[in-house]
């Protein structure tokens, strides 16, 4: 077991985890964060995509105590002042989910590519979100929501 | 209080749905999200052999493993289950269906055939513990093609059976309904015969949350609560009661946020049954969540089907038979609905066309693969893949435009409603030439045209293709006779309950399940305008065998067309009861009350009462019509008189690169009829989402194997499930024809997508390159099966 210290949605916790943890388990086991999913053991899927010190990351790739002292950002955390992000917003408005599975780590990639490219072209969006995996919705809508919020 | 506003109208809106916000935020609970004290975890031992006698199975290491609780076997759990995992559709007399029990005992069937169960106090001791299990395989040889399967000296799965041949259907023979015409009659005088052979290549469906199961028993109740990622909790709990004989009435089953399903989850898996019989053994909470690699084995595929089809015609393009022969993988075992899957396409190879006769024969096989059983669409994409193709075969045959000949061989307008169709089944209303105008129009079909010759008469290595499928479907499954005529062993009606609260808001219990479909929003929006309440103050429950104990579950684009007649047909006994008390306390006969969005008025006057005034007295029961029962609610089962029939035209427009195969689809419309919308948005992305696993089918997806049998592709690094980068924009166009089977007109889209497409999308690569002499393309259509089609043409 590994004392590992991780600042999560701006509360910081302290940790016993196995070297072999990966960060996705931390925050779902251990630390009740459920919100984040686990849809593949390949990093292809995207639905665990996080933020780890202002990066979106995969939480199956890193492991935890990889992440020991990082400020990390879960779907829980998006939200501020009860206001959901304009992304989670546009994701209802512009009907971008279906079962809502992929949906934390699309939204988390999402906000991400915006923080990088505020002003993406439709094919920089599709391409920037290569990393994410959706089997309901064809892209199409999370493309809208996302030029949406975009657009502002 | 009387309400005298009309609140708007929320049928055929584009309502936000009610179910985003808690799956945006990150609060939906999916069932890994759970955990109930004292919970053990499960992991599965799987044969990495696709064929393989087991010698024994030595578990001691494992037992002895820190945190391992016990070590089960198929020989010990012999005497822990009532039946083996069970078919429900034993489609002929004559039907092999071997044993299939959640654990093997003698022989591993396939790569990912279960062995062993170990239960651990931690997911990674689980998990750990499976690979100290020492099994004794002595290994086969394998037979993982379908026609390989059926050749003489083939591997034989089940040596009870002595064949791989588990059933042969006839349309001719067992078909409840009999065809127009016989082919014999038609095939031999006709001007024009076309033979073609299809290949539509295994899928693996892929939802992406994978599958989880949570139980927890009561021992001292003698009950179990399952968590299950299923579509269908009420099918597993008859089932399970049937395999473990654990009493239906002591057996919950939940479906909680569950993260798509796409038929992979319309399903009674061996795990759900082996941690049911684990908790009783053990008398303690167990828990197994599938990994995506142990998924691609271990969760039912789709598809793997070859075809065989004539068509017959008039020099003028008359289409006279429809003649085809299929074999279908059903992997290694049946599950469920296995040898039902081609059946659901069976009566549909004649496609939206007229002709004169028609005969089908469907042959299912055993080979050492997962079991198959329903994928989106599930024998649909399969019938119209075969019609669709042949159609523009045929076209090419006769020199004709395939919209032409598409639109000479349209069951017309005028024929409806309730029109027989070649195949014997009567189909409720449709209007294909309208559909298909309206997608040559949006497609500016002349236009494509012309830029095809040009890119032709100019040499441009990239050349247009424009490919269309104009498919007609069944859905709305379905009338319990006719499941009962064609050996499906349940009804397929559906049950709704709707209870007027006393302070006026709505709680609505239904029987069929969602995975993403939408059903809280669309159904709210139903019983809001019918009982003139705000959507917000409806409740849907749903997903709990607890709570509302009736239902068949969700398959088949049923949970409107049949889920949502039920809804409505519950909703007019609460309006039927509400008019009696409005009448008794307005002082007026029944009769003199209009009804509008909520409010009855009484003719005539100002006197009115609301639906939620009525569940109030209802409630008190101060003042109620002599005899009549307290409380506001009703309960409808509804089985419906037919199937539904949605219809509708795609067109795909593609780019083919002639020096590398590659495919680049330039647009993609779909125009769909699927009776009346509830909600445009929600209908809209169905169409999205099942067109895109369509083009998945069409252009990247393909479950492969290896001599040995063994899935070479078997995870999503390999497997290629298409990102936003491939899939394009879809357009999306609607035509309505209600359905007169139906009090609301509707008929179901949830799979129309991803039955439509693969042909729009084959047919435009086929189209490009016809002029190549190209007449086919194995799917999916990768660059290299594109090339490869190019250089064969080319010798």
């Amino acid at each position: 077991m590994r004392r590992t210290t991780l600042t999560v949605n701006g509360v910081r916790h302290e940790l016993d985890v196995e070297p072999r943890e990966l960060l996705v388990l931390a925050l779902r086991d251990h630390l009740g964060l459920t919100g984040t999913n686990i849809g593949c053991d390949t990093s292809s899927c995207g639905a665990c995509t996080i933020h780890m010190d202002g990066q979106s990351v995969k939480s199956c790739t890193v492991l935890a105590v990889q992440a020991d002292g990082a400020e990390i950002t879960t779907i829980e955390g998006l939200a501020s002042n009860g206001e959901m992000h304009p992304m989670q917003s546009a994701f209802n408005e512009h009907h971008a989910l279906q079962c809502g599975y992929c949906t934390p780590g699309m939204i988390m990639a999402a906000v991400g590519l915006l923080q990088e490219n505020p002003n993406p072209t439709e094919n920089e969006i599709r391409s920037d979100l290569e990393g994410n995996l959706c089997r309901c919705t064809g892209y199409h809508n999370i493309v809208k929501a996302v030029r949406a919020v975009a657009a502002g | 209080m009387a309400t005298t506003e009309q609140p708007a109208r929320h049928v055929g809106a584009r309502v936000p749905r009610k179910e985003d916000p808690a799956m945006v935020t990150g609060q939906a609970r999916y069932t890994d999200d759970l955990t109930v004290p004292g919970m053990l975890w499960v992991a599965f031992v799987r044969s990495p052999f696709a064929h393989a006698t087991i010698k024994g199975i030595d578990t001691s290491a494992a037992k002895a493993a820190d945190g391992v609780v016990d070590v089960f076997t198929g020989a010990d759990l012999a005497d822990d289950f009532a039946a083996p995992i069970v078919c429900a559709w034993p489609i002929v007399d004559d039907i092999k269906i071997p044993e299939h029990w959640p654990l093997t005992k003698d022989k591993a069937r396939y790569a990912g055939d279960k062995v062993a169960m170990v239960v651990a106090d931690t997911r990674a001791g689980a998990k750990d513990a499976a690979e100290l299990v020492e099994v004794d395989y002595d290994p086969l040889p394998a037979v993982t093609d379908i026609e390989l399967a059926l050749a003489d000296g083939a591997p034989i799965l089940h040596d009870d059976l002595g064949t791989n041949l588990s059933m042969t259907w006839r349309h001719s023979e067992h078909s409840p309904v009999p065809a127009r015409g016989k082919p014999e009659d038609v095939f031999p005088a006709a001007d024009v015969v076309i033979k073609e052979k299809y290949r539509i290549q295994r899928a693996v469906p892929n939802a992406i949350e994978p599958r989880s199961i949570i139980v927890e028993p009561s021992p001292a109740q003698g009950e179990f609560t399952m968590w299950s990622a299923t579509q269908i909790p009420h099918i597993v709990r008859t089932v399970l009661t049937l395999m473990t004989g654990v009493p239906e009435a002591k057996l919950r089953v939940i479906a909680p946020a569950v993260g798509g399903g796409f038929g992979s989850k319309l399903q009674v898996y061996g795990e759900e049954a082996l941690l049911l019989v684990g908790s009783r053994k053990l008398g303690r909470a167990l828990k197994w969540t599938e990994e995506r690699q142990e998924a691609f084995v271990a969760t039912t595929h789709g598809r793997d089907v070859v075809q065989e089809v004539e068509l017959a015609a008039d020099r003028d393009g008359t289409l006279r038979g429809v003649k085809v022969r299929i074999v279908c993988s059903m992997g290694a075992y049946m599950q469920l609905l296995t040898p039902g899957i081609p059946l659901l396409g069976a009566w549909l190879y004649g496609g939206a066309y007229e002709s004169d006769a028609y005969d089908l024969e469907i042959n299912g096989v055993f080979t050492n693969t997962t079991p198959t059983d329903a994928y989106r669409g599930a024998g649909r994409p399969e019938a119209t893949y075969c019609i669709e193709r042949a159609m523009d075969a045929l076209a090419r045959e006769l020199d004709m435009d395939p919209a032409e000949l598409r639109r000479k061989n349209f069951v017309p307008a005028d024929a409806f409603p309730n029109h027989t169709i070649v195949s014997g089944l009567i189909v409720d209303s449709g209007d294909y030439h309208a559909s298909l105008d309206r997608l040559l129009e949006a497609l500016d079909y002349e236009g494509l045209r012309a830029e095809q010759k040009a890119r032709r008469e100019r040499g441009d290595n990239r050349l247009l293709g424009i490919g269309l499928s104009t498919y007609l479907e069944m859905c709305g499954l379905a009338p319990s006779r006719v499941a009962g005529a064609i050996k499906l062993v349940c009804g397929l009606w559906e049950a709704a309950q709707v209870r007027v609260m006393p302070t006026g808001t709505v709680q609505v219990m239904v029987g069929v399940t969602a995975t993403g479909q939408g059903h809280a929003t669309t159904f709210s929006q139903l019983v809001a305008d019918q009982l003139g309440v705000e959507i917000d103050d409806v409740e849907i429950i749903a997903g709990d065998t607890k709570q509302m104990a009736l239902g068949m579950d969700t398959y088949g684009s049923r949970s409107l067309a049949v889920g949502g007649i039920a809804l409505h047909l519950a909703g007019e006994k609460v309006v039927a009861k509400a008019r009696a008390i409005a009448a008794n306390a307005l002082e007026c006969a029944e009769d003199d009350l209009e009804y509008d969005t909520g409010t009855f008025t009484v003719k005539g006057t100002d006197k009115t009462m609301h639906v939620k005034e009525a569940a109030f007295a209802a409630w008190t029961a101060h003042a109620l019509p002599d005899g009549m029962e307290p409380g506001l609610e009703a309960t409808h089962v509804y089985d419906p008189p037919n199937f539904s029939w949605p219809a509708g035209a795609h067109g795909c427009v593609v780019s083919v690169d002639t020096e590398t195969g590659e495919v680049d689809i330039e647009r993609y419309v779909a125009v769909d009829d699927c009776g009346v919308v509830v909600n445009p948005a929600v209908v809209e992305g169905q169409v999205q989402g099942g067109v895109a696993q369509g083009i998945a089918e069409a252009l990247y997806e393909e479950a492969v194997y290896d001599e040995e049998g063994n899935l070479s592709n078997g995870s999503m690094t390999s497997y290629l499930v298409p990102t936003a980068a491939e899939i394009p924009p879809i357009e999306t166009h609607h035509t309505v024809t209600p359905s007169p089977t139906n009090p609301l007109g509707v008929k179901g889209i949830g799979e129309a997508g991803t039955i439509a497409s693969p042909p729009a999308v084959i047919n435009a690569v086929i189209d490009a390159l016809s002029g190549l002499g190209v007449t086919d393309v194995q799917r999916p259509a990768t660059p290299q099966n594109v090339w490869r089609a190019i250089e064969e043409a080319r010798q």
